[in-house]
């Protein structure tokens, strides 16, 4: 099949480009004569358009009936993430329920963290760039006592360790001092940090910060597991932190991405977070062996997405902003709504479904979106008469 | 004529200009009726204010019940009271202004601001609350008036209706005249709308009293009335204005009028929502708390939840379901009982005369209930005045006909998560009490036919009933919009009948064909593909085949598949290729993956290209052959299908020791501390993984060699590999080992101190003591074992429970989010303000319902179906 030819011929068809390619793909299998070619596409497109939807069509109760109703059918258990049985992840209906709610945070937040070049085919190179993004402590790299009669803190540094997580000495003085604000003396075996003042409450107190101080990586991210997918390193992460990640030399900010939607709109923009919510939301669907269409959970995406910032499906969103009083006083909080309304002189127009449900008229979707007016007496049609 | 159409409503406050100007009766008297049971004039039962005894009529309009609207009335508040749902924005709004000139403590350069920014907003229907909040926070922030200089004196706000003043309580008296000197314009910049509510009216001065029908009182069986929470209510403030009114008179001390004037406000304000923080809620005698206004409204079964957005219907029944193969998947058998109590309206004109009219002759089950004449009475017709009917009956009359056979109906089981849960069918009047369905329209309903009860609805208009044929039948919904496949098909049973007849090698005689196919419409059998000593055989395919539509070309894997990494096609072993050549099937055997529902693929292919109609009647023969073949070779399911022998009882108990050794040997290791962690694991966690791995390896192992030795013509082994009903795991459960039992996806720990049962050591880790079990479901369960198989149940009982309210609430939440969504000719999808969501529905516009699995057109099909066509 020519190539060029059957580029020509598609560009006369107004059809989505992923059936376009399609179409070539499969026509450049087989080697027929240009009238079947054409026969083909003009049969495709016939059958693009009639599996169009139609116009009046309630598209959004549809989406919502399709996402709520094998909701039903969900786990509700934290299972282990397929692969990856080093980390707890939420699935099923609760994981759902985060994504539409937009949480702040998911209650297992975790990144997929791909590498570039070099480090994604060395593990020791990935090995690297893991422990500068896992939050290392200092209770990782030593032991931490204290001398209550000195007023010191003594820290016993595991030479290992340290070499593991690839931290010198003097990094980790430098740190210390920077962080708690004190003076560390280095005693060959041992570190030992003085309090100036005579306190114990200070000395205690800089002893719980020190505990909590991250020496290495970023703070957010708790646990690093590196895992070879086909050819490459990747690495995978408990806690998540987008910005400070792909910051990280090595990784390839291009293809890492955080289950954190909040985060996703915050570091990468409103449309990053609607392809986001569209990703976690069919993932969660399918790894629950549950068949739902794409464009049920695309037009949920754009409803939160639409305006800008991500807003959640219930009060504090969608349906708590809706311009109907009536169709906000039917979904929760009613008399507050109610109250409000009459306050600002609010007009309903009733354009909605709950609100002609309630004054009992006919709803404006579907076969109430249309009237029909008979002309009696006139029997030809579309003369223009 | 088109009916009228209600095109807005508009919000606002009353005035207590415009509650006296509706109002119709002034009530001053608490009390409701005199000794007589009469209702006393200027009482909160004023016959003005409409009727709720039957054969009054209304003081007001002449009404009678259920003609008369009811009438408000008004009561003339002796004092000023804060109104609760404003007590807030009253709070705000007294700290936004200044206390001597009254105006907006703003500059009119930035009042103008917010005032422009808001109307912006409102012209473009966006939401405003955030501008009102900045103009209310910046405003109460400056420290002197800017426009008389007054200095701003913070007024605190005391939940639920007091306001200080510098330790200085203010009465509602002097809350109002603050509001009152608020200008008009000012308030536009709080988002207040000065012509639909003035602040002062949200001090009532005068209570609007509900007409009667609001709040009816019930006769008790002894003849006492009982009067409605709000009455009560009313009787309350009534009594308290009264008393208030004549202490002022008396001119009694300040603190007994403040006292008096403290209680109307907390009667009002219980009157108006009686669960307000930090009141005590107005109880009935009987110490249960009133139901007030707030309370009408608010919750499911409030006033919009449950009065307005669900509305009670006539024309309905409801009754137990049972199966019934023999019907269409498009009909429902409706008990003969429930057929003459539902009616279908005709509409008498001159074509229909005689076809009414016999209607009304007819004393046997399809025959008139009742007529309406031209005037709009309801007349019922029995056997006196029927002559009499006959003769007067004229076109304009309805007559109400009792459902008969073709009828369409709307059928319903809650909870209705989708379109498929109400979908319209054809009536079959049947005998007995069930409704009766074809069980292959189980899965869309999810209805099972253990006790379950479904809903069925007459439409009443002709539009209605066209429109439940054309759009809501059955066959329309083949084709789930979910995920673009069929969602209606064939169930246990079928699959496992159409499986045995499909299978290879099987042969039925002539007569054995006739059986086979008698209820089915088939008048010409094929040419026999066996003859033997002269005698005539059909293949099960050959069988099969006849229902299938001529010119069906299909080739898939079957449910039976082994996924072999070399795919033999025609030549499976397990006849799982199946091939369909012009409607003939030639090879493979017909199994879930074929006809069963969400996953048939025959269905499917259908639907798709001999539409809806002929999808039915495949569908209405697959069940009844499916159901007549299942009869033929019978099929049953007992214990002793789960026999296995000794050699493989033995083998399975060598595995499961085994396991038990190689978990003990963990344990050991795990002492000794020669485990090694799993990365990024701690040892603990390390052992019970691998513990977890080595029973759950042994389960498997024991159900293989169970599975081995039941072989294919097990029932169990055929109803699990035909996709009918189980899994090979229920299988291995039954038969040879249970497995670990577990609470939230660990072995099983909880219980007494560091053991689960008083039966193991202290800190015990093996099998045993953390609910592993041996046994086979048939063989029994130990004591131990049965123990711990109850607590892992229990789990997934709790988890039910949790997730059907759950995702009820997530489904609420997303229907309310999307439902004015729809799709213009222009193929955005809109809101209602026209706000577009979509610029192309899904991308694509495609409909997913059409779509073949998600995708806008089947390009390989079509090239085939091309190529074919030479």
């Amino acid at each position: 099949m020519d190539e060029k030819w059957l580029d020509k011929q598609l560009a006369n068809y107004p059809m989505p480009d992923r059936v376009k390619e399609e179409i070539k793909a499969e026509l450049m299998k087989y080697d027929i004569t240009k009238k079947k070619a054409r026969e083909i596409i003009e049969r495709c497109y016939s059958d693009y358009l009639r599996n169009l939807m139609e116009p009046g069509e309630a598209a959004g109760i549809v989406a919502a009936q399709s996402i709520g109703e094998p909701g039903t059918q969900m786990t509700m258990r934290t299972f282990h993430y397929a692969g990856v049985a080093e980390i707890n992840v939420t699935l099923g209906l609760p994981r759902l329920i985060e994504i539409l709610d937009v949480r702040k945070t998911p209650s297992t937040p975790i990144m997929t963290i791909k590498l570039e070049g070099e480090y994604a085919k060395d593990r020791k190179l990935a090995r690297e760039v893991a422990s500068r993004i896992e939050a290392t402590y200092v209770s990782d790299i030593g032991d931490i006592s204290v001398d209550i009669y000195k007023l010191q803190i003594i820290l016993i540094p595991d030479e290992r360790a340290m070499k593991r997580k690839q931290i010198s000495r003097e990094d980790l003085i430098k740190k210390l001092e920077k962080s708690l604000k004190v003076e560390v003396e280095d005693e060959g075996d041992r570190l030992v940090i003085n309090i100036k003042e005579p306190s114990y409450r200070k000395l205690l107190q800089t002893v719980e910060k020190m505990k909590s101080q991250v020496i290495k990586g970023i703070k957010e991210i708790k646990r690093v597991i590196i895992r070879k997918e086909g050819d490459e390193y990747v690495l995978y992460t408990e806690g998540s932190n987008l910005k400070k990640v792909m910051r990280i030399k090595g990784v390839d900010y291009r293809r890492t991405v955080t289950n954190n939607i909040l985060e996703i709109a915050e570091v990468l923009g409103i449309e990053a977070a609607r392809n986001a919510i569209i990703k976690e939301a069919l993932d969660t669907l399918e790894e629950q062996g549950l068949n739902v269409d794409v464009r049920h959970i695309m037009l949920v995406a754009d409803m939160m997405t639409s305006d800008g910032q991500v807003k959640q499906v219930g009060r504090h969103g969608v349906a708590g902003e809706k311009i109907s009083v009536l169709s906000r006083a039917a979904f929760e909080v009613t008399v507050n709504h109610l109250l409000e309304a009459a306050v600002r002189g609010e007009v309903d127009n009733l354009a909605g479904v709950t609100e002609n449900v309630i004054v009992g008229q006919a709803i404006k979707l579907g076969t109430g979106d249309v009237e029909l007016v008979s002309r009696i007496g006139v029997k030809s049609h579309g003369d223009g008469s | 004529m088109a009916p009228k159409r209600v095109k807005s409503i508009k919000f606002q406050v009353f005035s207590p200009k415009e509650i006296r100007k509706m109002s119709v009766a002034k009530i001053i008297t608490p009390d409701t009726y005199d000794d007589d049971g009469y209702p006393i004039e200027m009482g909160l039962m004023d016959q003005r204010l409409g009727v709720i005894d039957p054969g009054l009529r209304c003081k007001t309009c002449g009404g009678k019940i259920g003609e008369c609207p009811g009438h408000f009335g008004h009561v003339e508040l002796v004092a000023p009271v804060i109104h609760v749902g404003y007590a807030k924005l009253i709070a705000k709004l007294l700290n936004s202004t200044c206390s001597n000139c009254g105006r907006i403590l703003l500059s009119d350069k930035k009042r103008d601001e917010f005032i422009e920014e808001i109307r912006k907003r409102k012209e473009v229907n966006a939401d405003f609350e955030d501008v009102v909040k900045e103009a209310f926070s910046t405003a109460s922030g400056v420290k002197e008036c800017p426009h008389c200089g007054e200095p701003h004196v913070e007024i605190k706000f005391e939940k639920p209706t007091f306001y200080y003043e510098n330790n200085h309580r203010l009465t509602p008296i002097d809350v109002r005249e603050r509001l009152e000197k608020i200008p008009d314009e000012d308030l536009r910049a709080f988002g207040i709308e000065p012509e639909s509510a003035r602040p002062e009216w949200m001090v009532l001065t005068v209570l609007p009293v509900p007409p009667v029908n609001t709040r009816p009182s019930i006769t008790l069986e002894s003849g006492q009335r009982s009067e409605d929470d709000l009455t009560h209510k009313l009787v309350d403030i009534i009594r308290i204005n009264q008393r208030f009114q004549e202490n002022k008179e008396a001119g009694a001390p300040q603190l007994i009028i403040e006292d008096l004037w403290e209680l109307l406000q907390y009667h009002v304000t219980t009157y108006l929502d009686n669960e307000v923080s930090g009141v005590p809620p107005a109880r009935h005698r009987s110490g249960r708390p009133l139901k007030t206004l707030s309370q009408r409204l608010k919750g499911k079964e409030g006033r919009f939840r449950g009065s307005l957005s669900g509305k009670r219907v006539n024309f309905s029944a409801r009754t137990v379901i049972s199966p019934d193969p023999n019907l269409s998947i498009g009909e429902v058998g409706v008990p003969i009982e429930i057929a003459k109590e539902l009616t279908v309206p005709v509409y008498v004109n001159e074509h229909n005369l005689e076809e009414v009219r016999e209607y009304i002759l007819r004393e046997e089950h399809p025959k008139a209930n009742y007529v309406i004449r031209s005037d709009g009475k309801r007349v019922k017709v029995t056997e006196n005045n029927r002559e009499e009917l006959i003769e007067k009956l004229e076109p304009g009359w309805i007559v109400e006909r009792q459902l008969k056979d073709g009828d369409i109906v709307l059928f319903n089981r809650q909870p209705s998560l989708h379109r498929m849960s109400i979908m319209a069918h054809e009536v079959r009047v049947l005998p007995y009490k069930t409704f009766r369905l074809n069980p292959a329209v189980c899965p869309p309903y999810n209805a099972d036919f253990d006790g379950d009860e479904m809903n069925l609805h007459v439409p009443q208009s002709l539009e209605a009933q066209a429109e439940a044929k054309i759009l809501m039948s059955v066959q329309e919904h083949i084709l789930s919009p979910r995920f673009g496949g069929p969602i209606i098909g064939g169930i246990h049973d079928h699959i496992t009948g159409l499986y045995l007849l499909t299978r290879r090698g099987n042969r039925f005689t002539r007569s054995e064909v006739m059986e086979l196919i008698k209820t089915i419409d088939v008048d010409k059998l094929p040419e026999p593909a066996i003859e033997e000593d002269g005698k005539k055989y059909w293949t099960g395919k050959q069988v099969f085949s006849l229902i299938l539509p001529d010119g069906l070309n299909m080739k898939f894997k079957a449910e039976i598949c082994e996924n072999c990494d070399v795919c033999k096609e025609e030549n499976c072993d397990r006849d799982a290729y199946v091939v369909i050549k012009d409607g003939e099937l030639i090879h493979g055997t017909i199994d879930e993956k074929a006809i069963g529902a969400f996953k048939g693929l025959i269905i499917d292919q259908i639907v798709r290209k001999y539409g809806a109609y002929t999808a039915r009647i495949f569908l209405d023969n697959a069940t009844k052959l499916a159901i007549r073949a299942i009869m033929h070779f019978g099929f049953s399911f007992g214990i002793d299908d789960e026999d296995i022998p000794d050699d493989a009882l033995n083998q399975i108990i060598d595995v499961i020791r085994e396991a038990e050794d190689d978990v003990t040997n963990l344990v050991m290791a795990f002492r000794r501390g020669e485990l090694d962690p799993l990365p990024g694991r701690t040892i603990e966690e390390t052992l019970e993984l691998r513990i977890m791995q080595s029973l759950g390896r042994a389960r498997d192992r024991a159900g293989k060699i169970a599975g081995g030795y039941l072989g294919l013509d097990n029932s169990a082994v055929i109803m699990a590999v035909s996709g009918a009903r189980g899994s090979m795991l229920n299988l291995t459960q039954m038969a040879a080992c249970v497995g670990q039992q577990s609470v939230r996806g660990e072995r099983i720990k909880r219980g007494y101190t560091d053991r689960t049962l008083p039966h193991f050591r202290r800190g015990e880790l093996g099998a045993e003591a953390r609910g592993f079990v041996k046994s086979s479901y048939k063989n029994g369960l130990d004591p131990l074992e049965f123990f711990f198989h109850a607590v892992g149940g229990r789990e997934g009982l709790v988890d039910t429970a949790v997730r059907t309210s759950q995702s009820g609430y997530l489904q609420r939440r997303l229907i309310n989010a999307l439902q004015d969504l729809k799709l213009e000719y222009d193929g955005t999808v809109r809101d209602t303000r026209g706000v577009v969501v979509q610029f192309k529905y899904g991308d694509d516009g495609i409909d997913p319902r059409k779509s073949y699995g998600g995708k806008a057109v089947d390009v390989k099909r079509i090239i085939e179906e091309v190529l074919e066509e030479g």
